[in-house]
């Protein structure tokens, strides 16, 4: 990965939606390079998804709930945590999934319409898979900053409009 | 109720000197909503988070009370450190740097100890709208040299020769450049040298914006031979570090002449804010990592900003540092003033007439692009509606 590689991870990481044109203004490079780049940062896995962060608290929806849980696994022979990390992660319920340091082993995140139905999963789907010794759930109540972004914060522009 | 004739009480100097060119625009732009400024001098990052928890430590411990004249010891040292680390200038902590109530104060003092009534400054323009105002109040007389967008805006030193009179103090430099974002490499300003050493001048560098050099890292003039004997430094925290409201800065030059400042010092402001000192402190220290990054944002809008003007028909020449754009409005017909105003009232885009930056300020406009990607695709938007109707 060299530095205009670098550039344009960092700039799309700060914000997807800007324009392959834009993007090449901003580092000096014609847009068919970019897009060069771009194509090869995806196919690399370097580049894994566009995203965007929202709030959905302050939409017009009822929002559902998330809950981070705490897992215990017996690791199994030949695959370790790997095998049972992806017995985990490809429920659809679950958001992400994180190996951890400490008290427990895997940190995964669910998310659902009601609490009611995260705790379903919970039981009768997270516990009954083979290796899983206990499970501690926290349900999120409310999120101030996630992936970098802060949610609540008076993040408007606090300078004068005309300034020396 | 008796009548105060107001007037016979204010001193001539404070009636002789001019408001500044940008407050009759701020006050017309502050006044009006949802305006997407490109009209802010100052970084639109908020001081880093470990700079304001080492201010708030600062008050539990209780460090509330005056530091040294001349700041903090600690804070003088770091400043040393960090100028000999970037920009290979070495200062005595003890003797030859003063801390500062931002850099205007530094500038201020730098007048006030070195400017005789009668004495002449030179002052390349367009430049920081303060300078000639400051050296009026110190009894100077101002002489401005123009340094034309026909150069990219930099100094040129014959230009500055024809300008020296036997009146001749001081040059006043600033580089990268407030309004238009010029730089000086090492040769141009060994150029400069040569003539200030010629005429046995001193010279007030202040280089507020060397952190954001762009192209080429930035060299201080202080550095060139023989200039660091002649050379006063002034630098401060405000837009590296994103610190405008802290108001921090400092001097830095030969003991003589910062000694004598510091009497001024001692008078007039005492010291500057300990706390503040103590966040500045923690910027040094551990706060360089972020102005890398506040640097690269700046130069990726930069590089957009500028090729977007030169699309939509707006001249611009590539500035190598600074946040600012200086882009040519002379095809239009307008004065600087009109187009910044029938901007403002049409599109609601903030930009501050180059005419109050002095000589060779008229026909252009100054557009900081320390602003959102966003805002600043909005401005280039609203501005090529604006610029369709009159070309």
């Amino acid at each position: 990965m060299n530095e205009k590689d670098l550039e344009i991870a960092q700039i799309l990481e700060g914000g997807a939606r800007l324009s392959t044109d834009s993007i090449a203004d901003m580092v000096e490079l014609e847009k068919e390079e970019v897009e060069k780049i771009i194509k090869s940062l995806e196919e690399k896995g370097i580049i894994l998804n566009y995203q965007a962060v929202i709030n959905w608290d302050k939409a017009p929806v009822n929002g559902g709930v998330a809950a981070m849980i705490d897992v215990k696994v017996t690791p199994k022979r030949d695959i370790g945590f790997d095998g049972v990390a992806e017995r985990i992660y490809r429920f659809p319920e679950v958001k992400a999934v994180y190996l951890m340091s400490g008290a427990y082993d895997l940190s995964v995140q669910v998310e659902g319409k009601t609490m009611k139905e995260v705790a379903y999963f919970v039981s009768n789907k997270l516990s009954t898979v083979d290796s899983v010794l206990s499970t501690t759930t926290h349900f999120l109540l409310k999120k101030y900053k996630h992936d970098g972004v802060i949610f609540e914060s008076g993040q408007k522009d606090k300078r004068a409009v005309v300034s020396p | 109720m008796s009548q105060v004739s107001t007037k016979r009480y204010l001193s001539k100097t404070a009636k002789n000197i001019k408001p500044s060119g940008i407050r009759r625009f701020f006050d017309l732009a502050n006044q009006m909503e949802d305006v997407i400024s490109l009209g802010v001098g100052e970084p639109d990052f908020v001081t880093s988070w470990n700079v304001c928890e080492a201010a708030y430590a600062a008050m539990e411990n209780g460090y509330t009370a005056y530091s040294a004249n001349a700041g903090l010891m600690e804070l003088r040292e770091a400043i040393s450190g960090y100028l000999t680390k970037q920009f290979k200038l070495r200062y005595q902590p003890a003797s030859e740097i003063i801390v500062t109530t931002g850099a205007s104060q530094a500038i201020d003092l730098a007048f006030r100890a070195l400017v005789d009534p009668g004495d002449e400054v030179l002052i390349h323009e367009p430049s920081f709208v303060a300078y000639a105002p400051i050296v009026q109040l110190a009894g100077g007389i101002p002489i401005p040299v123009e340094a034309s967008a026909e150069s990219a805006f930099k100094l040129l030193p014959q230009q500055l020769e024809a300008k020296i009179t036997d009146k001749t103090k001081l040059v006043l430099l600033c580089f990268p450049n407030n309004p238009t974002g010029a730089t000086l490499d090492e040769t141009e300003l060994g150029k400069i040298a040569e003539v200030v050493k010629k005429h046995d001048l001193l010279v007030l560098s202040d280089e507020i914006y060397a952190e954001l050099s762009y192209d080429k890292a930035h060299v201080s003039i202080a550095s060139i031979h023989d200039m660091k004997e002649r050379t006063i430094l002034i630098s401060g925290f405000s837009k590296a570090f994103a610190m405008t409201g802290w108001r921090l800065g400092y001097l830095a030059g030969p003991e003589v002449f910062i000694q004598a400042m510091l009497k001024i010092h001692q008078y007039t402001m005492m010291c500057a804010p300990t706390i503040a000192q103590h966040g500045a402190l923690e910027a040094l220290t551990n706060g360089l990592e972020d102005v890398t990054k506040m640097v690269t944002s700046y130069r990726q809008r930069r590089n957009f900003f500028v090729k977007a003007c030169n699309q939509i028909g707006l001249e611009c020449h590539k500035p190598g540092g600074a946040f600012y754009a200086f882009p040519s409005i002379h095809k239009l017909g307008l004065s600087s003033e009109e187009f910044a105003e029938e901007l403002l009232k049409e599109e609601k885009v903030a930009v501050v007439p180059g005419s109050v930056f002095g000589l060779g300020g008229q026909g252009h406009i100054r557009c900081s692009y320390a602003a959102s990607m966003d805002n600043l695709q909005k401005a280039i938007e609203r501005m090529d509606r604006f610029l369709a109707k009159r070309i």
